[in-house]
């Protein structure tokens, strides 16, 4: 029976989930997969359309919602149909340590030390850098909040808070309003009274509190004014902002993520993807990804490139980093499951 | 309605020629329901016999640990083993380190203990890194966990080949150090307090699919052809609309500044804007708007099939028209209620988009935190774990269906 468990599911999973356009033999099609939305559509005018241009070598993009299982999946059925994937940060770090990504040959791509700490790895190269921030809509609020602890304060900003139903993010946003310096935060949430603090925290606004849980809610939330706040990632309350709306980013202690892309294990054309990678990541390219989405470059290279007028919009630049901090993903991938758990009973209390 | 049948007295050896007269139909029946017996097994009894095994099968540790485990055989009752054992730890964490498999002992191991998949990488970094022990005192000094006996007994417990830990989790208990069951920790008991509010949901989206259904399906039956033909089409409609679609239908409705509350607030009725969305009430209401087609169309065929001069026939002979209709009507339109009701109840365990975007943190199903432990966490075991724990309750609730209601009574049309 042993024989059937695993390997079932994951050619069960691979066969429905995960296909993609049988690739030509002579000129490389390469089958990229991201995020879909906004972001995709930012990468195929900036990168991947570029990248044709240039090379000659065609695209065929795919999405998917960032679950690792669909690419698991696909590795462990043995018929990697995907060239390049990008991942975000805990991916990355699950798909390296399990051997579902190729380990990459950096001198084919530029030299690593031009990453941004925690953005590059044997299998991942940093893309863009994005933040989770607060946010709130100045066409109904005037004067609206302006730092972290503005999130906790229902005296002078009553209404409704919304959050990301994930413990990350908001115990770090939780910690700092309470006072942690941003460099203690994680040394404090090691401690399981860290923790107690965290939700401690969290409990003063429990009740204000509106969850979501899909990117696109976040912004949906502020604007049918179910909120009067809420932390969203930097991208959406911007792509929300072009099509009219007045959302305004409060900046102060954002928590910093980055994407990265990877090359799935077994993947067909590799010398063809290292070099779509190494067109990706060139600093002319993420400068240009910066013209249709806010998404701060991770190569400290590519600042030189982006227009001025939209660098003070990204979360890599100077007067929006006050207090920032990267995600932990290293915590998270330990504590995850256990604070996860908490979470859940906590929301139930 | 069951026919007398006419040999129920004739002598057995007509009855065995009978039956010896109908087997070439019967094999013929046989090999034609082939395909579809070949397409149950495939589709229906390998998965699931593939979810139970995934939810006791325990492979990390013995395959990225295996000479460990032998040397801590020899040593039965260390609670922190010697030498020798940390010596084949070593050797089997560089080769795991090499072969990238020691993440996935981490993993495993970070279920029971959090933090260890840190410690097991760190691990094979150090046992990768130096050639020379003494291993003992290098593992321990790097990180004192090593010279945990907890961490030492969960070595020892997962080299075996079946785990209870993902069942057990899924009913929120824990093995003892001593072998007994306890229940874990308050602020991590979380699965059946999941699963009741899941029976909860929808138990009550059945009851209300029932009572919105019934007279729609009753008046389904006694509607003119023509009218009849577009309410189905009206219940039928819903249907064919992707239920993403009608579960943000709801969305629109149900929010602060949604339609529902505008009208309410234009009608002054209510002064304050309503919290409807993220509740239970959402929850509920957009489920049993899903549902009450399930719930409708077994209900209306088993009326369609009772006679109206039954109730004509009983108010003739003197029944108050209540009565008639409680006594003779609906106790004939029983299968189809009950069958209505076991759809219902069955699919709405199973849902998961709707709480997600209508529900409130308390209304998640198990169906939700399945799907993050597929998806997101790539814990299998524990997703399977909660598969076979609902298709239990499943099972058990259908079981007990049977027994009070009895089989007889069930029909689908």
């Amino acid at each position: 029976m042993l024989v059937l468990n695993r390997n079932f599911f994951l050619s069960l999973i691979a066969s429905t989930a995960v296909f993609s356009a049988s690739a030509a033999v002579a000129d490389p099609t390469l089958s990229i997969m991201s995020f879909g939305g906004a972001y995709q559509s930012a990468q195929r005018k900036a990168v991947f359309d570029a990248f044709t241009a240039k090379t000659g070598d065609k695209v065929v993009e795919q999405e998917y919602g960032g679950e690792i299982a669909k690419i698991k999946a696909m590795v462990d059925s043995g018929n990697t149909t995907l060239d390049v994937i990008d991942v975000d940060a805990p991916t990355l770090q699950q798909g390296c340590d399990e051997g579902i990504f190729e380990t990459l040959d950096w001198s084919k791509i530029g030299s690593q030390s031009e990453w941004l700490p925690g953005t590059s790895s044997e299998c991942g190269v940093g893309t863009v850098v994005y933040a989770t921030v607060l946010a709130y809509d100045a066409a109904k609020t005037k004067d609206g909040p302006t730092k972290i602890t503005d999130l906790f304060d229902t005296q002078k900003f009553p209404g409704k808070r919304g959050l990301w139903k994930n413990p990350a993010t908001n115990l770090e946003f939780a910690l700092m309003a309470d006072g942690v310096a941003p460099a203690d935060v994680y040394k404090v949430l090691e401690t399981p009274a860290g923790v107690d603090r965290a939700f401690k925290k969290l409990d003063t606004i429990k009740k204000d509190i509106v969850w979501w849980e899909a990117g696109a809610q976040a912004p949906q939330v502020l604007a049918s004014g179910e909120v009067a706040m809420t932390t969203a990632w930097n991208g959406r309350i911007f792509n929300a902002n072009k099509e009219g709306r007045q959302f305004k980013i409060v900046w102060d202690h954002e928590i910093l993520d980055s994407d990265l892309w990877v090359i799935p294990k077994g993947a067909k054309h590799v010398d063809a993807s290292l070099a779509f990678i190494k067109f990706a990541v060139e600093p002319q390219t993420l400068a240009d990804m910066t013209k249709f989405i806010p998404y701060g470059p991770v190569r400290t290279t590519a600042a030189a490139f982006v227009q001025p007028d939209i660098a003070t919009s990204l979360p890599t630049s100077p007067q929006n980093m006050t207090g920032a901090i990267t995600l932990n993903n290293a915590f998270w991938g330990d504590k995850g499951d256990e604070i996860r758990k908490r979470f859940t009973t906590w929301l139930a209390q | 309605m069951t026919l007398a049948l006419p040999h129920a007295g004739t002598a057995p050896s007509v009855k065995r020629a009978v039956r010896r007269a109908d087997r070439p139909a019967r094999r013929a029946a046989f090999l034609l329901s082939l395909p579809l017996l070949a397409f149950l097994a495939i589709a229906f009894v390998v998965p699931i016999a593939a979810l139970f095994t995934t939810a006791v099968d325990n492979p990390e540790t013995r395959s990225v640990l295996p000479d460990t485990l032998r040397a801590l055989a020899a040593e039965p009752s260390a609670a922190v083993p010697g030498e020798p054992v940390f010596a084949e730890l070593a050797h089997d964490l560089a080769r795991a380190g090499k072969a990238r498999t020691a993440a996935l002992l981490g993993k495993r191991l970070n279920y029971e203990i959090p933090g260890m998949r840190s410690i097991v990488m760190a691990g094979s970094r150090l046992a990768a890194a130096s050639s020379q022990g003494p291993w003992r005192q290098k593992f321990c000094d790097s990180d004192p966990a090593w010279g945990d006996p907890a961490l030492w007994a969960a070595i020892r417990r997962n080299g075996a080949r079946l785990t209870p830990y993902y069942m057990l989790t899924a009913v929120d208990l824990q093995q003892t150090p001593s072998g007994g069951l306890a229940p874990v920790a308050p602020e991590q008991r979380i699965f059946l307090d999941i699963l009741g509010r899941t029976l909860l949901v929808a138990a009550t989206v059945t009851l209300l699919t029932l009572f919105l259904g019934y007279p729609v399906a009753y008046a389904l039956t006694l509607a003119p052809p023509l009218l009849g033909a577009i309410m189905m089409l009206c219940i039928l409609l819903p249907l064919w609309t992707s239920l993403l679609v009608r579960t943000t239908a709801w969305v629109v409705l149900l929010q602060s500044n949604g339609i529902i509350n505008d009208l309410l607030i234009g009608m002054g009725l209510i002064s304050k804007r309503l919290q409807l969305i993220f509740t239970r009430f959402g929850t509920v209401a957009a489920m049993t708007h899903i549902q009450l087609p399930f719930t409708i169309l077994p209900i209306a065929s088993v009326m369609r099939t009772i006679p109206v001069a039954q109730l004509r026939a009983a108010r003739s002979l003197g029944a108050p028209p209540m009565s008639a209709f409680w006594r003779i009507y609906v106790p004939q339109t029983l299968p189809g209620v009950m069958a209505g009701c076991l759809i219902t109840f069955i699919l709405s365990l199973g849902y998961y988009i709707t709480p997600a975007l209508v529900g409130g943190p308390t209304d998640q199903m198990v169906s939700n935190f399945i799907s993050v432990y597929i998806n997101r966490d790539l814990n299998w075991g524990l997703a399977s774990a909660l598969g076979v724990v609902l298709l239990a309750v499943t099972l058990l609730i259908y079981g007990l269906f049977l027994r009070i209601v009895g089989a007889d009574k069930l029909r689908l049309g």
